[in-house]
């Protein structure tokens, strides 16, 4: 049985779940048990699982990843929880050179299952320390997970599938995704990690992305299908292990790649995606691929620059054009964003 | 030795000096083969330093788990960890405790509660907290015991950790292992003078001794008394343990002359040996006579024989250990 929730409900009932199901798991992080409850993800947790499952923390990022991997050694299964992705890079030694290491270099004694909730930043003139999402930083290193859900349905069943994975998993949770709403079901289930899904079909180009950056996608797409160019969207869902089958097939058929990232072009996801195209099947390529990513900075905090910053629905069309050989001027294409540029709807009304 | 020693028994007494002998004797024989160029891998020993890892796992069963750093051969060998799959992974063999993917640096031995070390400075820290901070939540009785070095307390993960275990008041003792230098750094060149690196512990909330890590007596006494404060209920304790790095930082050599610290220094330190000074005091008191001592020395290097027999007897990993174990299913 479905019925719509937004997807921080969708996070929150996963969260809910997995401490019924599992007396081992416990969640932590700076504002875990707040009133504003981690923009709704965790409301009402503590009151139910009591304090010592719904834990707030001292501001020591790097010792509590340690404590969280220290306790998953002895059977606990940890969640931990970052409002911001800039916040975990004090944690980096723990969750590199420990978590991800400790079951090879421990040559499988040991195992970390650990969930590591890292919401990326965006709007609001959140800027260059409140905004960061390094996604191929993580996806980079052996031992690792991660995993970046776009729509409520996955976001419960990708969490869910983290916090039973034996290893440690990066959970990226986009802000401008919580108040999206979508169909979820009221039971416990799984959506598997490493496998990417077709949102839309099509026969002319395939985009490849992840996050919010499949919604500006399929912005795009709707308006490409009026004059007549049919893209295929395949949302990756997670980032490691990468499912490379789903995108090399569907540039097989297309014979067009457009991989729309969430972050700097130089050393995404991006790069990854078009080098395994370019290395396994180059003579399927009808077009030089293209990566549409943000430009080489950092993400400025004036509505001004934020505006000018973040690629959206109309630079997808653009370059997608440009792939089709097809001409089109900015004043054909409409904005396809409500209100203010700098949040994802009227409901964001800032600070944080 | 303290007056207290004579509440040990015979039999106590002698097994701390067969700890600090048997470690002593394995890190001598490492260094003597390390120039064979056959164990491939950085090593730091614990020679000069086996008091501490003696007096301490002395009174831990394999319930209780250590965590260490670099330097764990003597912390590993005290807790009772296999000495054949140590020096098989330090020759980087199959048969070594991480099937030789990892090295002296990165010990375990699960089944005598050696939960892992892991070189990084600072990082076996909030681990062991972690250790200990669920062991509490799921109300067992284990105490958590983790070692490191005087360096480790400049990390500000050692603070962030501390202040954890004392706000939740963790079944944990903290060993710092004070042997003045962090590789060719002298404590003065890092820490201010006159503040006593078991004061950063007082002023987390923690009980915090000093104590001398040269004797074993000494050290099984603080032991005993962090244990009692962890079973009431008002852990966890931090121990400095002040002591001396015979050999280089890392490898098997002598490195008195190159400058940092002088023969002299190191002379002193060498008559405060804590193996000699406490054999004096075992055989003085007539617990231990000349021939037992050999006969403990035969015994020890028979294991330490076998041992690196059997490390370098042992296989390679196949290439199919290359890619194993990177994730769990």
């Amino acid at each position: 049985m479905t019925r719509e929730l937004h997807l921080y409900e969708a996070i929150r009932e996963a969260i809910d779940q997995c401490m019924q199901d599992d007396p081992s798991v416990y969640i932590f992080g700076l504002g875990v048990p707040d009133p504003k409850g981690i923009f709704g993800t965790t409301l009402g947790l503590q009151q139910k699982f009591g304090r010592d499952r719904v834990m707030d923390m001292p501001c020591a990022e790097n010792a509590m990843t340690g404590v969280a991997i220290g306790s998953a050694l002895v059977g606990l299964r940890p969640i931990i929880t970052h409002q911001r992705v800039d916040f975990a890079l004090l944690s980096m030694d723990q969750i590199v050179n420990q978590a991800a290491k400790w079951h090879y270099m421990f040559s499988g004694q040991k195992s970390v299952p650990l969930v590591i909730r890292m919401i990326i930043g965006r709007g609001w003139g959140q800027g260059p320390q409140h905004a960061q999402s390094l996604e191929s930083w993580f996806a980079h290193i052996p031992g690792l997970k991660v995993v970046a859900p776009t729509t409520p349905y996955d976001a419960k069943g990708l969490l869910i599938a983290s916090v039973r994975d034996n290893n440690p998993v990066i959970f990226f949770e986009h802000r401008w995704l919580h108040n999206i709403s979508g169909d979820v079901p009221k039971e416990s289930y799984t959506v598997p990690i490493g496998k990417g899904k077709i949102v839309l079909e099509g026969t002319d180009v395939t985009i490849v992305t992840f996050s919010y950056m499949v919604l500006e996608s399929m912005k795009a797409a709707e308006f490409l299908k009026e004059r007549g160019i049919h893209c295929e969207i395949i949302d990756l869902r997670t980032l490691r292990p990468l499912d490379t089958e789903i995108f090399l097939s569907s540039v097989q058929k297309t014979g067009r790649l457009v991989v729309v990232d969430n972050d700097w072009k130089t050393g995404g996801i991006g790069a990854e995606i078009v080098s395994t195209v370019v290395e396994n099947n180059i003579q399927c390529l009808k077009e030089p691929p293209q990566r549409i990513g943000f430009p080489e900075c950092p993400s400025p905090t004036s509505p001004a620059l934020s505006v000018i910053y973040y690629p959206r629905a109309k630079d997808i069309v653009k370059v997608i054009m440009h792939v089709m050989r097809r001409e089109i001027s900015d004043s054909e294409i409409p904005s396809m964003h409500a209100g203010p540029l700098d949040i994802p709807d009227i409901s964001f009304t800032g600070p944080f | 030795m303290t007056e207290s020693s004579c509440e040990l028994s015979p039999e106590l007494l002698k097994k701390l000096l067969y700890e600090m002998l048997y470690i002593r004797l394995v890190e001598e024989e490492i260094a003597m083969v390390y120039p064979e160029q056959e164990m491939r891998c950085p090593v730091h020993l614990s020679i000069g330093q086996e008091a501490i890892a003696a007096g301490i796992c002395a009174h831990l069963s394999p319930e209780d788990v250590v965590l260490s750093n670099h330097r764990s051969h003597g912390h590993y060998l005290a807790k009772g960890g296999s000495l054949r799959r140590m020096i098989a992974e330090i020759y980087g063999r199959k048969t070594g405790c991480c099937n030789g993917k990892s090295g002296s640096m990165h010990l375990i031995d699960l089944s005598q509660g050696f939960l892992g070390a892991v070189p990084i400075v600072g990082s076996c820290i909030p681990i062991a907290t972690g250790v200990a901070f669920g062991t509490k939540l799921k109300k067992q009785d284990a105490i958590t015991t983790v070692f490191f070095g005087d360096g480790t307390v400049e990390e500000g993960v050692f603070h962030e950790s501390l202040n954890f275990a004392s706000l939740k008041k963790l079944p944990i003792v903290f060993i710092c292992e004070n042997n003045f230098f962090s590789v060719y750094s002298p404590l003065s060149v890092r820490q201010p003078p006159g503040r006593e690196i078991c004061s950063l512990a007082k002023s987390h909330g923690i009980e915090s001794f000093q104590g001398d890590g040269n004797n074993v007596l000494e050290v099984y006494q603080l032991m005993k008394t962090a244990i009692e404060i962890i079973r009431s209920g008002n852990g966890p304790v931090f121990l400095e343990l002040k002591t001396y790095r015979w050999r280089e930082h890392c490898g098997p050599d002598y490195d008195n002359n190159i400058g940092y610290r002088t023969e002299d220094e190191f002379n002193a330190w060498k008559k405060r040996c804590p193996i000699e000074t406490f054999t004096d005091y075992l055989l003085s008191n007539k617990i231990l006579d000349q021939q037992a001592l050999q006969d403990m020395t035969r015994e020890i290097m028979k294991i330490v024989e076998e041992s690196f027999r059997f490390a370098r007897e042992s296989p390679f990993p196949g290439p199919e250990i290359l890619m194993k174990d990177i994730y769990r299913s």
